[in-house]
């Protein structure tokens, strides 16, 4: 069996076993990715060196018989909206092309704790907005399945290089459904623990309300192990949840007996493409063939999670992101250029107030400007109370049908997305289709229950298709085991691309 | 200040609006000091600086000094508050965003009086309309190097804790409004919550005025200004004076009411002494505040509400009036010692309780004691004489075994020598003298001096000072005091 | 309701966006789409409910007031497009 096509799990264990070395296992990975990221285009920086000297010092310290982390020798690859030190952090934005952080995010101290070795960073949709990978300012990122596909976004490189065999597991993160669906689009499984779980700080915000770090993986073992490492309470970050983390890796492997699966009607209403709900469809009989029972929910306002959901995301992104201005950090226009080009269509401004305007109209992409207009907009005065405080009361209402399904039934199930992956450059022009992609995940997100997505078939094109969990607030174990459960039953985790 | 205003009558309205550092060591939402005069950037950490991927962490101390403060001025506390952005951008707020309380901001709804020991002015009670907390911001200087075309940011102020009081506008006079700012400033010093120093800048203060016009039986308002960069209470008073007199004349010029012209702010330039306008920041009113989702809301509950109540302790106002009644000063004398501070009213008290004379105790602190501080350059807390060694010596004073300028030099050996005042005296060769050997000591004199008794009789009472000398003479620790009042008393007797 | 021109250059100025007149154009027809499929949740009956602006309802998180060691100045100012190696520099701040 080859390196690449290991689990997680397995080659911790192998390395604990001394069946292979950090470095075995890191040069596989390094050589995988020089073999076939020059396609895929999932990395935006690879750090050979680092990683080989890292997993150098684990398999020195291990045959000294010195204690090792968690994950010692485990390599992965990093979103580039995850903060490291020292290192370039760009978050898919020309904005922070030359931004170096003097700190490590929690979970990447975590990780780093736990002697995680890191290959290197990868891409994104610029500052988390996209659901395609199209929006990264550097380069577009392919779909390991097909090559003219996009993998998803926003954390599309996460996906992208699980499902071609470049890292066993990547860390992204999810706002609206940035994890599962580019986790669906290339069949892989991707998590998103519930709001608070795992620490934020350094996480660069897009929506901080609804953002949070998940996992990417080839199964839901691999995630649960990752998951154990990543959550925890944080001082450093205020909405970080105080609350002990079970042992996910040790229970992820029991089967949840009784289990009640809810089917909400709302999800199968329209616009579902034909493959999906087949495929759909099929993993429930599988959940029924376990012993599970299906019962159909109602989710009354589910067809307006996607507005709360846009309104909410671009509200905050358009304050979160007005840091970015050219002061401190970050991309700066050319003054003394800008001054000899004399006067613009904002005369009245300041020489300070057009460097804010230019050096942000070059930094941002397309997306991140309609998202910081659309935001801006819904915050000003006489439109605050008609959008923003409207979808905040609409958040509670879906968190209160959430509420009453779980009360019925254990576990959420229904397709990760609409359809399968699109050509790349497809939608680029429509963002409202994009947007409207994304309303089986964004709830997860308002509600702040954990969620996942799990591959479960394919299109008659070839391409994957995702099952979506969901599970009540701090229900990870419950959501873990039932997503195990159908793995266990199934191989469509197990299948690689060509 | 003009004669047309003085000679019409019509009413200046004044509100304030105060901020005040908090006395936390760290910042508000993070773990770097807010040490004043620091070099520029040294004090900050990828908060202050705004990167993206930090995160706020509330200081619990500073929660809790807002709260004090809320509480001393008489505010109701919120039971559920949260923290909101409020969205521009300047180059000393990092993140283009200021943390700050918006709609519900942790307490509103207070007061405070203001004081006037001399009685000039009317006791004015001043509502408070909110205290707030939020994040203080940097501080940006022209660059004199490059001909002021650029500008220095430092962020070593950025996140330092903030309130803001925000009063009605209930002041009727600059004078009321100083008179505010100096009760406030007393009652923060008080509560140890800021060292309100105008200097540095941790006490700031913006005005608002107006003026209310009587005409044809109704009043109007004249247009609200702004007032700002005033560095003192003193120029906060000479500002608003000024200011008062050019609304007057701009008024009777122009006639414009409140709501003809958009809300004008004008700063105070101390030197040339007159506010000038100031630029106005276009669409500078839309700020966007939306509630920040990287703070979770505070809840607060009667009982903690209690609990700080209590540990408020006695208020400069309450002390005062305790001050009056308890030990019979003055409101001058009261306000005098209160404004000392929490640690010299309090010695006060230990020294009028032990020696039994409140208006001794206040002389001689006042005159003596506050003389030998500034002397000596120390506070109460380090003075080496205690209130209990104090308080026995002023016994002595107040019975007659000393007089007051013997009681001087005692006080200085005790400082000196760190010994009662029973030793001290001891040392320097003072004794008291026994009551019955002093009237011996005056029937004798009396005796001797059947003309001065005459004299006194006939009514020419200042002869008596002969009999003074005289006893003086013969035994140098008696008190003149105590030998002028026993021998009246003899005189009268013998009549 | 669409939006006009005027509302989004605005807008943009707010934001501190420097927009083209062809990005201006393609902004405003996009938002005015975007803005009218949200106005859908104007439908909603909200009447009575409360606002919900974090996904994890907690309360009362404070840390202790302790100083810990700033960044190095050096550090601090590293990644600045313009500082004079004791303070940020930016293009003048209009007087005060």
């Amino acid at each position: 069996m080859q390196l690449t096509e290991t689990s997680a799990v397995d080659l911790v264990e192998g390395l604990q076993a001394g069946r292979w070395t950090a470095v075995e296992v890191a040069r596989s990975f390094l050589e995988r990715i020089s073999g076939k990221d020059p396609e895929i285009g999932a990395f935006l920086q690879v750090h050979a060196d680092a990683a080989l000297e890292q997993a150098e010092r684990i398999d020195a310290r291990r045959a000294t018989g010195k204690s090792v982390g968690k994950l010692a020798g485990l390599p992965l690859s990093l979103k580039d909206v995850l903060c490291t030190r020292s290192q370039p952090t760009t978050c898919g934005s020309r904005m922070l092309e030359n931004f170096q952080p003097p700190f490590d995010a929690t979970s990447v101290a975590k990780l780093r704790d736990a002697d995680a070795v890191f290959l290197g960073k990868v891409n994104m949709d610029e500052f988390a907005m996209g659901s395609s990978c199209e929006n990264s300012a550097f380069q577009a990122t392919r779909n390991p399945w097909n090559l003219e596909c996009i993998p998803g976004g926003s954390s599309g490189g996460s996906a992208a290089c699980v499902a071609a065999g470049m890292a066993p597991i990547s860390i992204g993160s999810d706002t609206g459904g940035s994890v599962r669906q580019p986790a669906a689009l290339c069949g892989v499984t991707g998590l998103k623990p519930t709001y608070g779980r795992i620490s934020r700080y350094g996480l660069v915000a897009f929506a901080s309300s609804l953002d949070q770090i998940g996992p990417v993986g080839t199964s839901v073992r691999d995630v649960a192990l990752l998951l154990e490492v990543l959550a925890g309470h944080d001082p450093l970050d205020s909405t970080s949840i105080d609350a002990p983390v079970p042992p996910y890796s040790q229970t992820v492997e029991q089967p949840l007996k009784n289990l009640t699966l809810g089917i909400a009607k709302e999800h199968f209403e329209s616009g579902l493409d034909g493959d999906v709900e087949s495929a759909v469809r099929e993993a429930l009989r599988v959940y029924e063939s376990l012993g599970a029972t299906i019962k159909e929910v109602s989710l009354p306002h589910a067809p307006h999670a996607v507005g709360t959901y846009y309104i909410i995301a671009c509200c905050e992104c358009s304050s979160n992101l007005a840091r970015y201005d050219g002061v401190h950090y970050g991309h700066r226009t050319d003054v003394s250029q800008m001054l000899a080009e004399g006067g613009n269509s904002n005369d009245d401004l300041t020489p300070l107030e057009r460097m804010y305007c230019r050096s942000r109209a070059e930094g941002f992409g397309p997306e991140v400007k309609r998202r910081i207009m659309l935001g801006t907009y819904a915050l000003s005065a006489g439109y605050y109370d008609a959008y923003y405080l409207q979808a905040l009361k609409v958040r509670r209402l879906i968190r209160q049908d959430f509420d009453k399904a779980f009360e019925e039934v254990d576990l959420l199930v229904g397709p990760v997305m609409p359809t399968a992956a699109y050509k790349l450059g497809e939608k680029v022009e429509d963002p409202l289709s994009m947007y409207l992609s994304d309303l089986f995940t964004v709830s997860a997100n308002l509600t702040g229950q954990p969620a996942i997505s799990v591959p479960c078939g394919f299109t008659s094109g070839g391409l994957p298709i995702g099952l979506h969990l969901q599970a009540p607030p701090m229900e990870e174990e419950r959501l873990l085991r039932g997503a195990w459960m159908f793995q266990n039953a199934t191989d469509w985790h197990q299948r690689r691309p060509q | 200040m003009n004669a047309t205003q003085s000679a019409t009558a019509h009413d200046v309205v004044i509100g304030l609006e105060v901020h005040v550092q908090l006395a936390t060591q760290s910042k508000l939402f993070c773990s770097c000091a807010t040490r004043f005069g620091a070099p520029p950037n040294t004090l900050t950490c990828p908060l202050c600086i705004g990167m993206p991927g930090t995160l706020p962490v509330m200081n619990r101390h500073a929660f809790e000094l807002a709260l004090q403060t809320a509480v001393s001025l008489d505010c109701q506390i919120a039971p559920f508050t949260k923290w909101d952005r409020k969205n521009y951008y300047y180059p000393d707020l990092p993140k283009g965003y200021q943390i700050s309380q918006y709609d519900l901001p942790f307490s509103h709804d207070g007061h405070l009086d203001t004081y006037d020991p001399k009685g000039n002015l009317p006791v004015r009670r001043v509502g408070i309309i909110r205290v707030h907390l939020e994040e203080d911001a940097g501080k940006s200087m022209h660059d004199e190097a490059a001909g002021k075309s650029d500008s220095l940011i430092d962020l070593n102020r950025t996140g330092t804790p903030l309130l803001e009081i925000v009063t009605e506008p209930d002041m009727r006079s600059p004078a009321e409004a100083k008179a505010f700012l100096t009760e406030l400033k007393l009652l923060l010093t008080y509560l140890g919550v800021s060292d309100c120093n105008m200097q540095e800048g941790s006490l700031r203060v913006d005005a608002n005025i107006n003026l209310h016009v009587p005409r044809n039986g109704e009043t109007i308002a004249t247009p609200i200004v702004e007032v700002k960069n005033m560095n003192s209470f003193r120029a906060v008073e000479r500002a608003l004076e000024y200011e008062a007199g050019r609304q007057w004349e701009e008024w009777q010029a122009t006639g414009q009411k409140m709501g003809d012209v958009p809300k004008q702010t004008r700063g105070w330039d101390d030197a040339a002494n007159l506010t000038r306008p100031q630029r106005h920041k276009e669409e500078s009113s839309d700020y966007r505040y939306f509630p920040d989702p990287d703070l979770v809301p505070v809840v607060v509950s009667p009982e903690e509400i209690e609990v700080i109540t209590k540990s408020l302790g006695e208020l400069p106002a309450a002390l005062r009036s305790r001050l009056e009644s308890e030990y019979g000063l003055s409101a001058y004398d009261s306000d005098v010692l209160v404004n000392q501070g929490r640690s010299l009213a309090s010695y006060f008290v230990q020294v009028a309780e032990a020696c039994g004379n409140g208006k001794l105790a206040s002389n001689w602190i006042q005159q003596d004691i506050l003389r030998l501080l500034k002397e000596r350059q120390e506070t109460i807390d380090d003075f080496p004489v205690s209130a209990a060694a104090l308080a026995d010596l002023l016994r002595k004073v107040d019975q007659g075994e000393l007089d007051t300028s013997k009681g001087r030099d005692v006080l200085g050996g005790m400082i000196d020598s760190g010994q009662p005042a029973e030793d001290v005296m001891l040392e320097l060769g003072i004794a008291a003298v026994d009551e019955s050997e002093l009237t011996a000591l005056c029937e004798q004199l009396l005796v001797e001096n059947e003309r001065i008794v005459a004299d006194v009789q006939a009514g020419k009472v200042q002869a008596i000072g002969a009999l003074i000398g005289q006893a003086k003479k013969r035994n140098p620790n008696v008190n003149p005091g105590r030998v002028r009042e026993i021998c009246l008393q003899l005189i009268s007797k013998r009549a | 309701m669409s939006l006009s021109r005027e509302a989004v250059t605005k807008v943009a100025l707010l934001a501190r966006l420097e927009l083209t007149p062809e990005e201006l154009d393609s902004i405003t027809s996009q938002l005015g789409q975007i803005v009218d499929y949200v106005q859908q949740l104007s439908s909603v009956d909200t009447e009575g409910v409360e606002p919900m602006a974090h996904a994890m309802e907690q309360h009362n998180v404070f840390r202790a007031d302790e100083v810990r060691p700033s960044l190095p100045r050096e550090e601090a100012l590293a990644n600045a497009p313009r500082h004079n190696d004791e303070y940020y520099r930016v293009p003048a701040v209009l007087g005060d």
